[in-house]
């Protein structure tokens, strides 16, 4: 169930990065022991809202991870069925996870009986942990595991940092169950419909449908307000994008944005802006521009539409170059 | 540059890594390795006791102070005299300090390119100095550098799909950007698909580290003579990119390239050219 921290160093030649990797080895079995004190203390609930009958969504801010924050930045959240929740992204460390876990508590006393993870990034699935007690089936696309033994590890490391003590408990989850197309859950007269996609803002995105309130869970497949970030393909996204389009729902629930918002008007923006990286970077590489002139020049009319957008704007293009400049 | 940038907050500026699931800074790492310098060691080994002078009026380098990605870190290396015959830049060397094997590349060039400008993408694992050092005709060397702010550019894990990536290794392209007059150096740019693996990569399938695989060797070969060659290693990023230049011959309107990898496995291309006086 749980991933082990990379191995030592397999090339002998770098002596330091030896030692960092088994410090982190060190710092981690350090936080599990940590763990076993802390996971019988109480969290405070996180906020959450309920945007339809039994959809409830904690909002994200938009920022980076920090002690405050307990490293979530996303919107994640529970959908509550007869029978059992499920949990549609745990959080960005297991104490937010607990923070959540907390909220489902004030709502109902019904199993948490599956955790859903939308994709491989820290801010959707490092609270996962936090669940353990209730042993839920944790599901997610089949090419998370892949993503999440490769990075994971550099998640961790890196949070650890962030978060000091309260990175706690925090550990990588395999899922228990993966989807390669579709599956259907059901909560008790709840059916939520997963559907797993190609590579589009990753190469395991995966969205979950409510279908008696017609909410579609989206993840990081839909962006408002925060800059979408390519981590996939912006070709494949757009593609995605087509056939999210059509899924019949009235409301999104965005990976990053508002709680809630009208589908599918809610794809506007961002398909705007992942059209103009489209033609405007096949623009600067039809005339013979680098990397450097592309940054410079594509998508900057939409740089007052989005916040955080110096900070992942630059990135998204390099991305996208390279796609692009093998056409 | 990117003003603004340096004055985030600390926590800003790792959101963005963290939200792109990459580059991870190690902060307690990167404070640890700022105390030592590499580069007495470096210069040592491959310069020995040669003087070094500034880069002014030869060699210039460019390149973003904080990386957007740091698997793909553009550089550019700008010349600041012309190849001629009488006197040109023979050899550019550029290192990446602190990254686990410091020489990314070792460029070999001759006159008939017009100009020793070239660009490429770099692999960065932690802030460190970037440099260049260029040795002309005559034998004297010159030195540019950059500071630059990235990290995680060596053992990231690639982001593509890894059976993809192999199936289109040793794919290539020639681009030229603007074909123009005789006289007038040329600029194209050379593609290479290879993963470049480091050594330092974690497969996703197996959690192996992927053994390193990278271009070795790249000659490009222009009016029967070889116009550069170019010494790789793991620093250059995956899917290999140089852009540079060439003196347009009216009787040459083919470019060839052969690219050798540590494997062994040899790739050849070639390409018709736009030169001056066609229609």
């Amino acid at each position: 169930m749980t991933w082990t921290p990379p191995r030592t160093c397999a090339r002998p030649a770098s002596t330091k990065r030896c030692a960092h990797h088994a410090s982190v080895a060190a710092a981690l079995l350090a936080g599990a022991a940590i763990l076993a004190g802390a996971a019988g203390a109480a969290a405070d609930p996180l906020p959450v809202t309920e945007v339809a009958p039994g959809v409830y969504v904690h909002q994200g801010a938009h920022e980076g991870p920090t002690r405050e924050n307990l490293g979530g930045y996303a919107n994640i959240g529970f959908v509550v069925g007869r029978d059992a929740v499920a949990v549609i992204d745990s959080g960005g460390s297991a104490a937010q996870g607990r923070s959540l876990r907390e909220a489902i508590r004030r709502v109902t006393s019904l199993p948490i009986a599956y955790v859903i993870i939308t994709h491989g990034h820290p801010d959707h699935m490092l609270g996962t942990a936090a669940f353990e007690a209730e042993r839920p089936k944790v599901l997610g696309h089949a090419r998370l595991p892949a993503a999440v033994s490769a990075r994971g590890p550099f998640f961790l490391d890196f949070l650890k940092g962030v978060l000091g003590e309260g990175f706690a408990g925090t550990k990588l989850v395999a899922p228990s169950e993966t989807v390669a197309e579709s599956l259907t859950l059901d909560l008790g007269e709840r059916p939520l419909r997963l559907t797993a996609h190609p590579t589009a803002h990753t190469d395991n995105d995966l969205t979950v449908l409510d279908e008696a309130t017609g909410t579609l869970w989206a993840g990081d497949l839909v962006f408002m307000e925060r800059l979408p970030i390519v981590d996939g393909s912006l070709k494949g996204w757009l593609k995605v994008l087509e056939t999210l389009r059509r899924v019949e729902a009235v409301r999104v629930v965005p990976g990053h944005g508002p709680p809630s918002a009208p589908w599918p008007a809610a794809l506007d923006a961002q398909q705007r802006y992942l059209e103009s990286l489209l033609s405007e970077t096949r623009a600067i590489i039809a005339e013979g521009g680098k990397i450097e002139d592309a940054v410079e020049q594509v998508g900057r009319t939409a740089s007052q539409d989005w916040l955080l957008f110096e900070d992942n704007h630059p990135r998204n293009i390099v991305t996208v170059f390279t796609e692009l400049e093998w056409e | 540059m990117q003003p603004g940038h340096r004055s985030t907050a600390s926590a800003r500026r790792f959101a963005a890594s963290a939200a792109f699931a990459l580059a991870l800074a190690a902060a307690p790492a990167l404070a640890a390795g700022e105390e030592d310098d590499p580069w007495p060691d470096l210069r040592e080994t491959l310069f020995g006791e040669r003087p070094i002078a500034g880069g002014a009026g030869v060699v210039s380098l460019e390149a973003p102070y904080r990386a957007y990605d740091a698997a793909i870190v553009p550089v550019t290396i700008g010349a600041e005299i012309p190849q001629t015959a009488e006197r040109y830049i023979k050899t550019l060397t550029l290192i990446v300090d602190k990254n686990p094997a410091p020489v990314a590349a070792i460029f070999n060039l001759t006159p008939e390119m017009g100009t020793a400008t070239i660009s490429t993408r770099i692999r960065v694992n932690e802030y460190t100095n970037v440099r260049v050092i260029a040795e002309t005709s005559d034998g004297a060397l010159h030195m540019a550098e950059k500071f630059v702010k990235a990290a995680g550019g060596c053992s990231a894990p690639a982001l593509k799909d890894m059976a993809a990536a192999e199936a289109r290794i040793g794919k290539m392209k020639l681009k030229q950007s603007r074909p123009g007059g005789a006289e007038q150096p040329q600029e194209v740019q050379l593609l290479v698909s290879h993963p470049n693996y480091t050594g330092f990569q974690m497969n996703q399938l197996t959690r192996h580290y992927i053994p390193a695989h990278f271009v070795q060797d790249i000659k490009v070969s222009y009016g029967g003579q070889t116009l550069m060659t170019v010494e790789g290693a793991i620093s250059l990023s995956e899917d290999p990119s140089i852009h540079f230049s060439f003196l347009p011959k009216a009787d040459s309107k083919e470019m060839s390239v052969e690219v050798r990898d540590t494997e062994g496995e040899v790739f050849t291309g070639s390409w018709p050219l736009s030169v001056a006086g066609e229609s």
